[in-house]
């Protein structure tokens, strides 16, 4: 039996194709793809990302619990309503899931996590919260619609009550605000995405989520698929957990160093053993490939370098290029002509620095 | 969806078959097809003059989503391609039937063509296969 949120009649109704994703029944796309891309690149789009889980945490210990909890440091949130990308690690380093929590009070922080891998979140989070005396409490009452592009933030804070635009322009990258929404509706508004273009996700109750999907659609923002959330995330140079990471991996091999802080004296849970590896060297790097041959990287692909052979992570057709890209992982070393094996030919790639897209651009080198 | 020419015939696998007034065939895949896979962006073509056999992989089509192997109707030797689509996959979503042909035949064994489904059981086919 697959999940629905609350969006799951509407797709219907907007002829979307429906596919299972991590036990969702989702829309991948309501028309064509490649156009929703396009539509969050020079306007306004929106996904539903209702799937995902709101995990609230309380208690007077939260911050300390949090700590030890993830490998970037929440200490870094100093004002109500900022945000943080994170990963949640294991003993061995391995990634279980990446996340964004939110402080809201010293005693209330929300978390964000994956839907394909909720149970195991929320198995791990309990276990390790119950010394701290931190309740752990999931949120499925809520929907979430990310509302993306460069038109986005206008297009939502139009939606708005008078008194409450004025606050919502004002709120910067990466906070959130809890903030009255059209027809009196409680929303919980975050200026965070997963597609490298300015917008909002906003944390709405389930029962008011289809009413801002359809105000949202009066005010010109189109339906966007969960495809064209991919290759726009790809595009971004954002991690896609499951396919970039998981348990077998550490942040150093999945391009996440940025989110580690090894502050002085903080015991996070994985950290041992991340500054272990670090000392013995990283055995493997991902790494950003652009093909200029005609063609497509595909996940699971072998990719073949002078030190020998790595494979295809994420990797797609990026329509703001008009050519594929991909992550890849492969050895820590000097790598010589890169190929990658498609269908037993062997099409040469250049490696390169990721995002590949940034404000709706190509990143210089990424084209030719 | 496009009505499905009367001409055709198709094959399970979602290819069609166009038996034209000299004999030969022109291969493309169905509207039903080109929605299911989404946006095309790339089609790796046969070569012209080499032999076929009813059945084997001869050309992919990649779309957004996925990578679709192309299987031969029927036997025989490829004697045209459609090269425009190297540089425009997507006619293929925009007109599966008409200019987004992929490659053409000259046909081994008439026979094989008898195998093949009519348009009415192609659709009562992929129809059940949405359920």
């Amino acid at each position: 039996m697959t999940d629905k949120t609350a969006l799951n009649a509407t797709h219907r109704e907007l002829g979307a194709r429906m596919v299972d994703f991590g036990g969702w029944d989702m829309p991948i796309a309501y028309g064509s793809q490649i156009e929703e891309h396009h539509a969050v690149r020079k306007d306004a789009g929106m996904f539903d990302v209702s799937h995902m889980t709101v995990v609230d945490l309380t208690g007077d210990r939260t911050r300390d619990f949090l700590r030890r909890l993830v490998a970037n440091n929440v200490d870094k949130l100093a004002k109500s309503g900022k945000a943080l990308y994170t990963c949640m690690l294991d003993e061995n380093g391995g990634v279980i899931d990446d996340l964004i929590v939110y402080f809201l009070r010293e005693d209330f922080f929300r978390l964000v996590v994956n839907a394909a891998t909720r149970a195991k979140d929320l198995a791990w989070i309990e276990k390790q919260a119950a010394s701290f005396g931190v309740t752990v409490r999931e949120r499925p009452e809520f929907g979430m619609i990310a509302v993306q592009g460069p038109n986005a933030r206008a297009k939502m804070i139009g939606l708005l009550p008078e008194e409450a635009r004025e606050k919502a322009t004002k709120l910067g990258k990466f906070a959130a605000i809890e903030i009255e929404g059209p027809n009196g509706m409680p929303l919980f508004l975050a200026r965070t995405g997963y597609t490298g273009e300015d917008g909002f996700e906003v944390v709405v109750p389930d029962t008011r989520v289809v009413e801002l999907w359809n105000l949202l659609r009066e005010a010109g923002v189109a339906p966007a698929g969960l495809g064209a959330r991919d290759t726009l995330r790809l595009e971004a140079g954002m991690n896609l957990y499951g396919q970039d990471m998981d348990e077998t991996v550490t942040p150093w091999e999945a391009s996440l160093a940025w989110t580690i802080s090894l502050d002085e004296g903080r015991d996070f849970i994985g950290r041992a053993a991340l500054e272990k590896q670090k000392a013995a060297g990283v055995p493997r790097v991902m790494v950003g490939l652009v093909m200029d041959d005609k063609g497509v990287l595909r996940h699971g692909q072998k990719v073949l370098t002078s030190a020998g052979e790595g494979e295809i992570l994420s990797g797609g057709f990026a329509p703001t290029l008009g050519k594929s890209v991909a992550f890849a992982r492969v050895p820590a070393s000097e790598l010589g002509q890169v190929r990658v094996d498609i269908r037993g030919r062997e099409v040469p790639v250049r490696v390169v620095k990721f995002p590949f897209v940034r404000d709706g651009q190509p990143m210089p080198g990424i084209v030719d | 969806m496009s009505e499905i020419p009367g001409d055709l015939k198709f094959q399970k696998s979602h290819e069609w078959v166009r038996v034209e007034q000299d004999g030969t065939v022109t291969v493309g895949i169905s509207d039903h097809a080109q929605v299911a896979l989404g946006d095309l962006v790339y089609v790796e073509l046969p070569e012209v003059g080499s032999e076929v056999t009813a059945g084997a992989g001869v050309a992919v089509v990649e779309s957004v989503k996925a990578a679709s192997d192309i299987y031969a109707p029927v036997s025989g030797k490829v004697i045209a391609v459609n090269d425009s689509l190297s540089d425009k996959p997507e006619t293929i979503n925009e007109d599966a039937y008409g200019d987004g042909w992929i490659f053409k035949l000259e046909i081994s064994d008439k026979a094989e063509l008898d195998t093949l489904l009519s348009p009415d059981e192609y659709a009562h086919l992929s129809e059940n296969e949405d359920h």
